[in-house]
């Protein structure tokens, strides 16, 4: 198995009620490899925790990454939420945990100059 | 600078209000720069100006910005080009734009001129713009604004003003502009309208200009904040903020002052790119609706980033409007809890005094109770909760009556002597209910909005 963070970095935050992760592969190859095993559906399950009542997946192709909506996902918002993390801001460093298989062709995954 | 790009150059020397005090001085000294901008009003903070501003009337904007123009004024004079683009205005431009004039005055620069924007805030207008059917409805559940009647529920309503007002400003000599409520990006885009006197409706060029305020308005996020490899970030305490750099023909590059801490790369532009959009295809700011599916970002030399191939079509004909209303109290206490089976401790304690309030008569409509430590902010990852030695109980609660959120806040410190063992780090002083102010967001029609630019020399303002 490898964490998707060996593979992918990635940014999060909030507007209003909702989150929004943004997952960048480092390299093509990883992009087409996120394609495949990081679906919106995927995603959902993982936060189930958060109970969003949706999860929506748009590409930047040429940027190797992907947005991810998590809609009504922080229980309330910023100032209604009784969560520590009242603005999703540490959820990008939970989805960079995930567990995937390990791809055959890792290595053209990796960052530049980046061992596991 | 050889190597350096063509173009103006706008930085960012304030992300939000709170943000380190130093950074736009710092910026204005080392970045070589035409136009400061100052970013201060996260979606929420004009509810707090607005607290502030029951308390005293001359009160309501940003207090940070005129200290940090006080500041800057020895480079305003060394830099006669240097023009400061600002949301510091809040719900009172004018009474910003005043104690800013005053200072001016003081160091003799009252020829300069500063301007206020205003007109975002639809409060006193709220009446009107009902009669002439706007509903306000809400973003997500599409109900009604509710008529919070006299009793003053609703604290703030501010639309989200463009570049044009701000543009206006600059084109009338303004040296600093003052603004309340515009878009995040728009600080940028209105400098770069001023400079290049694109047209309103060349969307990729407001597209471009669009992107590179979105980049720079968090500050150091685009420039080793945040970013996932932090690790390869160097010297963040000395963190140098971005600079955007803009050609007239729209190309964008993202860089920051030579010989300060962070980086800009393709990693911390990409990571910013994204953070809080939806749909890439479809993001909304006043000035134009931006596509960034086509977006590039190349490294074009150490610390210097090229970002091209945003596309930009004609925004919608409403504004985004940020509404707050008051709604109930809230608190929050945190116990540490120590020794084996911490984190079960942890949930016993809270569980106790949870129960302990019920049993008061004060039942509470919403209560969250957190382990840290043990992974409360990390939904989805497993982290191994039955080993922990130490973890931090936090117990937060919501009602709408003020007593029932009292009654939660005494009975945190009883549980130290009738709960698990173990458990320290209580201060001794209570959590005190704090009002809670709800946001809810909305459109209005555009033709519904008026903005107000007023312009005059910094003497004269003063006076």
């Amino acid at each position: 198995m490898i964490r998707l963070g060996d593979i992918a970095h990635g940014r999060s935050g909030d507007k209003g009620n909702h989150a929004n992760i943004g997952l960048i592969a480092f390299t093509a190859a990883g992009r087409d490899f996120l394609e495949r095993e990081v679906t919106a559906e995927r995603v959902k399950t993982y936060f189930r925790d958060l109970g969003p009542d949706r999860v929506e997946r748009f590409a930047l192709p040429r940027l190797y990454a992907f947005n991810f909506m998590l809609w009504n996902a922080l229980g309330g918002g910023a100032s209604d939420s009784l969560r520590t993390d009242t603005q999703g801001k540490a959820l990008a460093t939970a989805l960079l945990e995930m567990e995937l298989p390990e791809p055959e062709n890792l290595a053209a995954m990796l960052p530049a100059g980046a061992g596991r | 600078m050889s190597g350096t790009p063509d173009g103006i150059r706008i930085g960012n020397g304030a992300g939000f209000w709170g943000d380190n005090l130093d950074a736009p001085i710092r910026l204005a000294e080392k970045g070589g720069l035409d136009f400061l901008t100052l970013e201060y009003l996260a979606e929420l903070t004009l509810s707090i100006l607005a607290h502030q501003r029951r308390l005293d009337p001359e009160a309501g904007y940003v207090g940070d910005f005129p200290a940090t123009v006080a500041r800057l004024i020895p480079i305003l004079k060394t830099q006669p080009k240097l023009r400061i683009v600002t949301n510091a205005g809040g719900l009172n431009p004018a009474g910003c734009a005043r104690e800013t004039a005053r200072l001016l005055a003081a160091a003799g620069m009252g020829d300069e001129k500063v301007a206020w924007v205003g007109g975002d805030d639809l409060m006193p207008r709220l009446a009107d713009l009902r009669a002439a059917g706007e509903r306000f409805r809400h973003f997500d559940t599409g109900a009604d604004l509710p008529d919070f009647g006299s009793a003053g529920g609703l604290v703030s309503a501010n639309a989200y003003l463009g570049a044009a007002p701000i543009c206006e400003a600059l084109d009338r000599g303004a040296r600093i502009v003052i603004t309340g409520r515009v878009a995040d990006a728009s600080l940028t885009v209105g400098p770069a309208m001023h400079a290049f006197k694109w047209g309103w409706d060349d969307w990729d060029k407001l597209a471009a200009a669009s992107v590179a305020g979105h980049l720079i308005e968090c500050g150091a996020q685009v420039t080793g904040g945040l970013l996932s490899r932090w690790q390869t970030v160097p010297d963040y305490a000395h963190i140098g903020y971005p600079i955007a750099i803009l050609s007239p023909r729209g190309d964008c590059h993202i860089t920051k002052p030579e010989g300060t801490g962070g980086v800009v790369n393709r990693e911390t532009v990409t990571e910013q790119l994204l953070y809080e959009i939806g749909d890439p295809a479809r993001y909304h700011t006043p000035d134009v609706t931006l596509d960034f599916t086509g977006t590039d970002v190349e490294e074009a030399g150490p610390d210097l980033v090229r970002v091209s191939g945003a596309k930009g079509v004609r925004p919608p004909a409403t504004l985004k409007v940020s509404c707050a209303y008051a709604n109930g109290f809230s608190a929050k206490g945190d116990l540490v809890v120590s020794g084996r089976d911490a984190a079960r401790k942890a949930r016993a304690a809270g569980e106790m005094i949870l129960d302990r309030v019920r049993q008061a008569g004060a039942p509470l409509s919403r209560k969250y109770l957190e382990v840290l430590g043990a992974g409360a902010t990390l939904p989805g990852v497993e982290t191994g909760q039955g080993d922990l030695k130490e973890v931090v109980l936090r117990i937060s609660v919501w009602d709408k009556d003020k007593k029932a959120v009292e009654r939660f806040c005494r009975e945190i410190a009883p549980v130290i002597t009738s709960g698990p063992p173990g458990i320290s780090g209580y201060a001794g002083s209570r959590p005190k209910p704090r009002p809670v102010l709800s946001y809810w967001p909305s459109l209005v029609d555009r033709d519904h909005v008026r903005p107000i630019v007023y312009v005059r020399g910094a003497g004269e303002l003063a006076a």
